[in-house]
């Protein structure tokens, strides 16, 4: 019984989401993000671990896991933190916290700088069979920036965060993945000499993988000077917005749109792994201020699909390879079987329009309000069967402790 | 003068026609004659309010602003950072809807951040004057030099201006460019090459502009120079040497002076740091139009306080 303009995947699986419980329940709970997840067509989500208080005890991931079984919606699987208190001075307890259910390590939005600490992190990651996922920045040379350094930055008069912030730390970080042997995740990537730098990378077998965002295919810097065109579009076909909305704030910032391009070619050829929505909610008072003291972040995992779509009608990569990057692309990263259950009907032409009030998360921190995007998830199947990790991780030894 | 004035707020003027730059300096003129009266002041503002909101320190700017409304009759609030909450962690969210409370007609801000004077724009009703934001903007700083310099040197059309200094941090450098340029002028920038945005430095440049780090090539049969203050701070933070180093190399000297046409003039948007980016000799020779640019100052602001406060019919406010 299909429907010719529907389409059947696997649920969605997210790498990279914020859920902010505990601490910054304003922002999203465990329970709205989890109904937001499904909204978008996400039946499992990893929860970021940069709460208050960090996800850094085997206690704080039970918690976390139990809290998310009694709110429904999608499946929540926890990342614990790489350092305790996200501080970078030194390990968490990583086999205890995979015991304890932790499928990843990060310190998201904090990299860590030591690099023999991060060293050390990934050589216990490989023993454990788990991933080190990185936001890989040089935070001396991104220093106060807000967003992508470049023309734009310079008209705009804006602090800016050169392309080098990131590749400089990508580059560090395959040279440690190299010789620690263990499961590096960068997250994020959002230039295309880190995407050239992971194409290296995994043609010389480094064990790496690799994730980028809907909004980082889909927008450049140019919207934070009011442009609202996507990366595909004419720019002078599409209504323009007012310069300095600090809902085009994010991190890494929106890149140009040679980046992009070069974002869509990694998708294409396999270098990017899988697609993350770094959904970053937050409360209107974080965002309802100067574009420079405006937090960082996109609300993104309802809008994920249509933005990603849109690539695909511009012919850019084909809906094989960004379902594939939605689905068993992360669930590769993990190192787990897609959950049979889960299953989605997605309509890939269905038109709709981004509200405040449409959008389950708590976080409307999205550049995307008032615009009608076509794509949506219709129906959502989630099957309840325990998660099962498919032999070891990447380039893993063993599953210690498990 | 076909154009007309349709604008609402003055943000920036990266996105005017020259026509409208045209609009403003022609009432500018208008202006300089009432401020040449035996007594400077026209009654075409009476009763309307001008608040002046500085969340950044600032006193020459703010009190130009406040003669320029005070001789067109305005009543003037000053808002200023000390006295006011920002200072005690107030938002500017805050901020605003205390400025749309107190119901003034135009709202002449200075914020440390750039684009803050949009922040405001979409949430009030009052017209929005942009004194100054970051390093973003400063149109009337903008203006005020495209009027001086064709005082100084009639059309502007294919007259080279050098703007010399931290071009980086400047919201006057961007907002020269963008008020000169249309006038028909080009810009030769120069600076240290920390100071200059990396994209303009690496070739994609504002049109009409250029780059020549040595500032003696730039200076070269230049129509005027435009020197930029130079913050002590930069050296603190890595982006210099040191001011002795960058004084030598780039500052404006007697005898770089001369590189520029004879009688080409020297403009500098104040406050100086005499002996760093220009020598006392430069700023108070005969070639500056450092005064003048301040007088012209109060007679560009006046236009823009017009031309946004009187366009609109008093029984139209509520």
């Amino acid at each position: 019984m299909t429907d010719p303009a529907t389409v059947n995947s696997p649920g969605f699986i997210d790498l990279h989401a914020h859920l902010r419980e505990p601490g910054f329940e304003e922002a999203e709970t465990i329970a709205t993000g989890a109904r937001a997840a499904i909204g978008g067509g996400f039946t499992t989500i990893c929860a970021m671990p940069n709460t208050e208080p960090a996800i850094d005890s085997p206690g704080l991931v039970a918690e976390l896991l139990s809290r998310a079984a009694a709110a429904g919606g999608a499946r929540v699987l926890a990342i614990a933190t790489i350092t305790r208190g996200r501080r970078g001075k030194e390990l968490a307890d990583l086999v205890e916290l995979a015991a304890a259910g932790a499928v990843a390590f990060s310190d998201d939005g904090a990299p860590v700088e030591d690099p023999r600490l991060f060293r050390h992190a990934l050589e216990y990651a490989r023993t454990l069979g788990l991933l080190v996922i990185e936001h890989p920045q040089d935070l001396a040379l991104s220093a106060k920036g807000v967003m992508h350094e470049g023309a734009v930055s310079a008209r705009l008069g804006l602090p800016g965060m050169p392309a080098a912030a990131e590749e400089t730390a990508v580059a560090r970080d395959l040279a440690l993945a190299r010789l620690a042997g263990g499961r590096l995740h960068l997250t994020h990537l959002s230039t295309a000499g880190s995407v050239e730098l992971v194409r290296r990378a995994k043609a010389e077998g480094i064990a790496v993988s690799c994730d980028v965002t809907p909004h980082h295919l889909a927008m450049t810097d140019t919207w934070v000077a009011g442009s609202r065109a996507f990366a595909w579009e004419d720019p002078h076909k599409i209504p323009s917005a007012p310069p300095y909305e600090s809902s085009t704030k994010v991190n890494p910032p929106l890149r140009t749109l040679a980046d992009v391009r070069a974002l869509w070619e990694g998708l294409a050829d396999g270098t990017i792994d899988a697609i993350a929505t770094d959904h970053a909610p937050h409360a209107s008072v974080r965002k309802d201020v100067e574009y420079d003291q405006a937090a960082f972040g996109i609300s993104g995992l309802e809008t994920a699909l249509p933005l990603v779509l849109g690539g695909v009608r511009a012919g850019w990569a084909s809906l094989e390879v960004v379902l594939g990057a939605l689905t068993t692309g992360p669930a590769r990263v993990l190192g787990i079987e897609l959950p049979s259950g889960d299953r989605l009907v997605v309509e890939p032409d269905h038109e709709w329009t981004v509200t405040a009030e449409g959008l389950i998360s708590k976080g409307k921190n999205t550049p995307l309000l008032g615009r009608t995007l076509q794509g949506r998830v219709r129906d959502v199947a989630i099957g309840r069967a325990r998660m099962e990790k498919k032999g070891a991780g990447l380039g893993a030894e063993a599953i210690a402790g498990r | 003068m076909t154009a007309k004035w349709t604008r609402r707020h003055v943000l920036d003027t990266d996105d005017w026609s020259r026509e409208e730059i045209e609009i403003v300096l022609g009432q500018t003129d208008a202006m300089l004659e009432i401020l040449s009266r035996p007594i400077r002041r026209a009654p075409p503002l009476r009763g309307r309010t001008v608040i002046l909101f500085f969340a950044e320190a600032s006193t020459r700017t703010r009190v130009s602003f406040e003669l320029a409304a005070k001789a067109l009759s305005a009543d003037v609030t000053n808002i200023t950072a000390s006295g006011s909450s920002v200072e005690k962690g107030e938002s500017l969210y805050d901020t605003v809807r205390t400025l749309q409370a107190l119901g003034g007609d135009v709202v002449v801000m200075r914020h440390g951040s750039s684009g803050a004077p949009y922040f405001v724009a979409e949430r009030t009703d009052a017209a929005v004057i942009n004194a100054g934001d970051g390093w973003h903007a400063h149109p009337s700083q903008g203006l005020l030099d495209a009027f001086t310099l064709r005082g100084a040197l009639g059309d502007l059309a294919g007259k080279r201006i050098v703007i010399v200094g931290d071009v980086l941090h400047s919201r006057v450098a961007r907002s020269d460019i963008n008020t000169l340029v249309p006038l028909g002028a080009r810009i030769t920038l120069s600076g240290p090459p920390t100071l200059i945005p990396t994209a303009w430095r690496c070739g994609d440049l504002p049109p009409g502009t250029s780059y020549e780090p040595d500032v003696d090539r730039a200076l070269d049969g230049a129509d005027g120079a435009i020197v930029l203050r130079l913050q002590r701070e930069r050296q603190e933070s890595g982006l210099l040497p040191s001011l002795r180093e960058y004084s030598r190399v780039w500052g404006l000297s007697e005898a770089r002076l001369v590189r520029m046409r004879p009688n080409a003039p020297v403009m500098h948007p104040g406050p100086m740091n005499e002996g760093v980016e220009i020598d006392a000799a430069v700023a108070h020779g005969s070639r500056s139009l450092i005064e003048k640019q301040v007088t012209n100052g109060v007679a560009v602001r006046m236009a823009l306080l017009y031309l946004l406060a009187a366009g609109a019919p008093l029984d139209d406010r509520p």
